[in-house]
């Protein structure tokens, strides 16, 4: 066969031929109905050398267009320390599969380890699992696993300040799965505990759900949530930005149940929507219920410390229908990627670029402010994004700062939502205000 | 592959002080995040400065087996050659660093390859529109069934709600049935290893207007074609279901036949599978969902982009490289490929069905069960000549299953060095079966005590620490 990819020569075709006992290629398919076998050509593009698939990608990334990003709503564009693409690249990592075959696969199975237990250590929680798909799919999952635990319960109330992205994901699967979602209203921008409490006391509630930071990028404050969903038996479930909880309060000082939440702070680039990661933790109680794969140590036969895929017994492979979840294979490999991240930055690093997040955004909004043509939605405290209203046309504003090369936030109903990270420099918000302010 | 245990946890090699990171100066001046919001107990991450990191990864590396490593024939799993070049292409930073966001006239060109992609994955299928969203195989299942369960609710079929299943199928099958609110029924195989077509028409007899759809993969799991696929799919299509393909072992059908033809009116394709995609040690992947003209308009909102666009990304890069005039010898290849392995060690190696197969095939364990020696056995020996196992215990229609599947960028001395391993243990198994169950000998690590494990789980470092 004349291609790189297939090793095969005429002399190995014939012989391989002789030993299945077919004369032609052809014959191997002689089993189809002849009714639907393909004979017409697939209409896609003859085959391209390497230079011409180069020139394609090249011809389309030409075509966009590059900004300096401001927007956020759970995507945000931090930094990539270079140490991180060149070791996702060893491709013993990258070409392999889930580590069913411990003995070959400890490389995955020390990572995935460090990874629950940083994840856990973000956190606060107990127990990590080994990634879900995204934020958006790991609260959907969380919602699921508070019905699954609870007795004969399926109402979940939802704060109204969740990302709604995730809110939407959530009523798919929820429509599905004949789950009940209730909205909690938005009371100046947050959650209130008086309506939690109030839905709660009418019973039937499995979970209760809130972001934070919320989707307007609020800190909110969850005193006494925890203690209102336990006495209702309900559990608690709290959805952040992964990066975020390096230096605020995490889910397991607010006394959540289940953490869940996307990854992508952690350095992945935004790439146009994936792959992320997400993740999910718990407490200890709950670990039988988590859905997909758990890492565990143990020890082989010659008395070396090991890791190895454990409690598989709540797994489609093995359950099937009975299942906690259906979800296998996920994000291993941007599991590392934030594994990477979360060694580079450490303690200190972590704590360091959340707080250049947060004074670049207080910079850029307090800036905004002094133009006198916005205004904070929300007299609230906020961490590293924020909801300002804006007194002129904000389509006009926004197609504004594209054509000078900035993604100015995103546009919300009476203005903008704005995110700063560690990666956008003084020199660009200064910018951004200064055609803001025209 | 380094044979002997690295072994080290970041967390061992962490030392207070360290830093692995350089940031930006602080010049926006006095902005602190105010002390009541932030947590008390700080997170125990390690620190470490750069060439630790470096190294200690690399180290991990150094005990891992991927396909770049060497053959792993893992069936079911269609560990192809993941071309060089596609990682490249989704590394371009035109298209990394677009926030999902922005706005249509900002990525034309993203938008642009997304379109390409899909009229090519409708060439290649048959089907005619597909949605991007969902981020794996599992996920894809999950969207083609909402899709479904969409379809007969916009028409007020409500009860439809019951999904046929062969008994041979992938574990997620049954699971995301569950996860969409759908409820299994198993058809039997016959004694070819294909649908049972009889006791498929007692079914459709019996639950005719609560069946929501047949959900298969074709070549079903032990790589057979279900010739008999016209007249499955006219029994669910007159009974009012949908046909579903499950698209893990699309592969041998590049070139031969399209699920769209077959009669499939949903299906997934794993582009880590078929499409050459990286599998990551367990993803991310990506599992695009096909229907039939008029059925998108079902599609459900499984995720909020368009899923994972770089291994999309790579998907297309592999499809433009092959081509149409390339693609159509993928199928054929990898079924020579299976075929030859099969024909060359069905003497020693018991083969419950004697047919030619497509992509991949199923072993019951050796031919002489004298020895005592499992299939565990065998795979873990395995190992010890440097090829990572077949896929084992599965499909549940036999005891002692080994599942093997080639994939068409195996070269025949590949094959023929499997072969000849496969038959040494088949005679170690007899000579010295001692050695055989206790394998692996010469891996990092031996067996592992799952047991220990699962009993007293620890699953953190802070639980490590506690507990020694």
């Amino acid at each position: 066969m004349d291609y790189k990819y297939f090793p095969h020569t005429e002399d190995d075709l014939k012989a391989m031929m002789e030993k299945v006992g077919v004369k032609r290629l052809d014959e191997l398919y002689a089993q189809i109905p002849e009714s639907i076998r393909f004979k017409g050509d697939y209409d896609i593009p003859r085959s391209a050398s390497e230079m011409e698939v180069r020139q394609v990608f090249e011809k389309l990334g030409s075509e966009n267009k590059q900004l300096t990003c401001f927007a956020g709503l759970g995507v945000y564009d931090h930094y990539t320390p270079s140490v991180i693409p060149s070791l996702l690249q060893r491709s013993e990592f990258l070409t392999s599969y889930t580590p069913y075959q411990a003995e070959i696969s400890q490389g995955t199975l020390h990572y995935i380890f460090e990874y629950q237990s940083m994840m856990a250590e973000l956190t606060g929680m107990d127990i990590s699992n080994a990634s879900m798909y995204d934020g958006t799919t790991a609260c959907a999952e969380a919602m699921m696993m508070t019905v699954a635990a609870g007795k004969k319960v399926n109402k979940v109330l939802v704060s109204g300040c969740l990302n709604p992205n995730t809110f939407e994901v959530l009523k798919t699967y929820a429509l599905h799965q004949g789950i009940e979602l209730e909205v909690l209203p938005i009371r100046d921008g947050t959650t209130a505990l008086d309506d939690v409490k109030a839905r709660l006391a009418e019973g039937g509630c499995a979970g209760v759900i809130v972001q934070q930071p919320n989707v307007y990028g609020i800190i909110e404050d969850f005193t006494g949530f925890a203690d209102a969903c336990h006495e209702q038996k309900a559990l608690f479930v709290i959805d952040s930005v992964a990066a975020d909880l390096a230096v605020l309060k995490t889910p397991g000082e607010w006394g959540a149940d289940i953490a869940t939440g996307d990854g992508q702070s952690l350095g992945i680039p935004m790439q146009f929507g994936g792959p992320y990661v997400g993740y999910m933790c718990c407490t200890e109680k709950l670990i039988r219920k988590m859905p997909g794969r758990i890492v565990g140590m143990t020890k082989d036969n010659r008395d070396q410390r090991a890791f190895v895929l454990t409690l598989q017994a709540r797994e489609q492979h093995i359950r099937r229908q009975k299942a906690t979840s259906n979800i296998c294979s996920n994000q291993s490999l941007m599991a590392l990627f934030v594994t990477i991240y979360l060694s580079l930055m450490g303690k200190q690093g972590m704590k360091e670029a959340a707080q250049l997040s947060y004074a670049g955004a207080h910079y850029l909004c307090d800036e905004l402010l002094k133009t006198g043509r916005f205004s904070l939605a929300f007299d609230k405290p906020f961490f590293n994004e924020f909801y300002v209203k804006y007194d002129g046309d904000a389509q006009t504003l926004y197609q504004r700062f594209i054509e000078a090369g900035i993604l100015g936030g995103v546009l919300m109903e009476e203005g903008f939502l704005f995110a700063v990270t560690e990666k956008r420099t003084k020199e660009e918000i200064d910018n951004l205000v200064k055609i803001a302010a025209l | 592959m380094n044979n002997r245990l690295y072994g080290n946890l970041i967390f061992e090699l962490s030392k207070e002080g360290r830093k692995g990171y350089s940031l930006p100066r602080n010049n926006y001046g006095d902005y602190k995040i105010p002390e009541t919001y932030c947590r008390t107990e700080e997170a125990a991450l390690p620190e470490c400065d750069e060439l630790t990191v470096v190294r200690h990864y690399t180290n991990l590396s150094n005990n891992n087996f991927g396909v770049d490593t060497g053959f792993y024939p893992l069936g079911s799993c269609t560990m192809k050659y993941n071309p060089k070049i596609n990682e490249e292409m989704a590394a371009l930073p035109q298209f990394q660093n677009l926030h999902p966001l922005q706005p249509e006239h900002t990525v034309l060109g993203a938008k642009a390859l997304i379109i390409l992609l899909e009229k090519s994955l409708c060439a290649l299928t048959g089907l005619a529109h597909f949605t991007f969203k969902p981020y794996a195989g599992a996920h894809g299942e999950l969207t083609g069934l909402m899709t479904i369960d969409n379809y007969h609710r916009s028409r007020g079929d409500l009860q439809r709600k019951k999904v046929i299943v062969p008994d041979s199928a992938h574990g997620t099958n049954p699971a995301s049935a569950a996860v969409c609110g759908l409820e299994i029924i198993e058809v039997k195989s016959d004694a070819q290893g294909l649908v049972d077509l009889a006791d498929l028409e007692r079914l459709v007899e019996l639950e005719g207007p609560n069946i929501a759809a047949m959900m298969m993969t074709n070549p079903n799991t032990l790589g057979l074609f279900e010739t008999r696929i016209p007249e499955i799919a006219k029994l669910i299509h007159d009974c009012g279901g949908l046909m579903y393909y499950d698209g893990a072992n699309l592969n041998p059908m590049l070139g031969a036949c399209r699920p769209g033809d077959m009669g499939f009116d949903v299906m997934h394709i794993n582009l880590h599978k078929t499409f050459s995609t990286p599998h990551g040690g367990g993803g991310p992947g990506s599992g695009p969902v096909g229907v039939r003209e008029g059925l998108q308009e079902c599609f459900p909102f499984v995720s909020p982009y368009q899923g994972n666009y770089a291994v999309m990304m790579r998907a297309y890069a592999y499809i433009l490289s092959l081509g149409r005039d390339q693609i159509r010898n993928v199928g054929p290849l990898a079924t020579l490929n299976a075929n030859y392995i099969k024909a060359s060690l069905k003497d020693v190696y018991e083969l419950p069905i004697d047919t030619i197969c497509c992509h991949e095939f199923v072993f019951d364990g050796l031919k002489d069960k004298s020895t005592g020696v499992t299939t565990m056995d065998v795979a873990k020996r395995l190992l010890d000549y440097g090829y990572h196992a077949p896929t084992i215990y599965f499909p549940l229609l036999f005891h002692e299953s080994l599942m093997i599947e080639p994939t068409e960028n195996e070269s025949k001395e590949t094959l023929d060095g499997f072969i000849a391993v496969m038959r040494r243990i088949a005679e170690e198994a007899k000579t010295n079966p001692d050695e055989v169950k206790s394998a692996p000998h010469t891996t990092p690590i031996g067996r592992v005590d799952d047991v220990l494990a699962a009993k007293h789980p620890i699953t953190t470092f802070r639980q490590l620490q506690a507990e020694s």
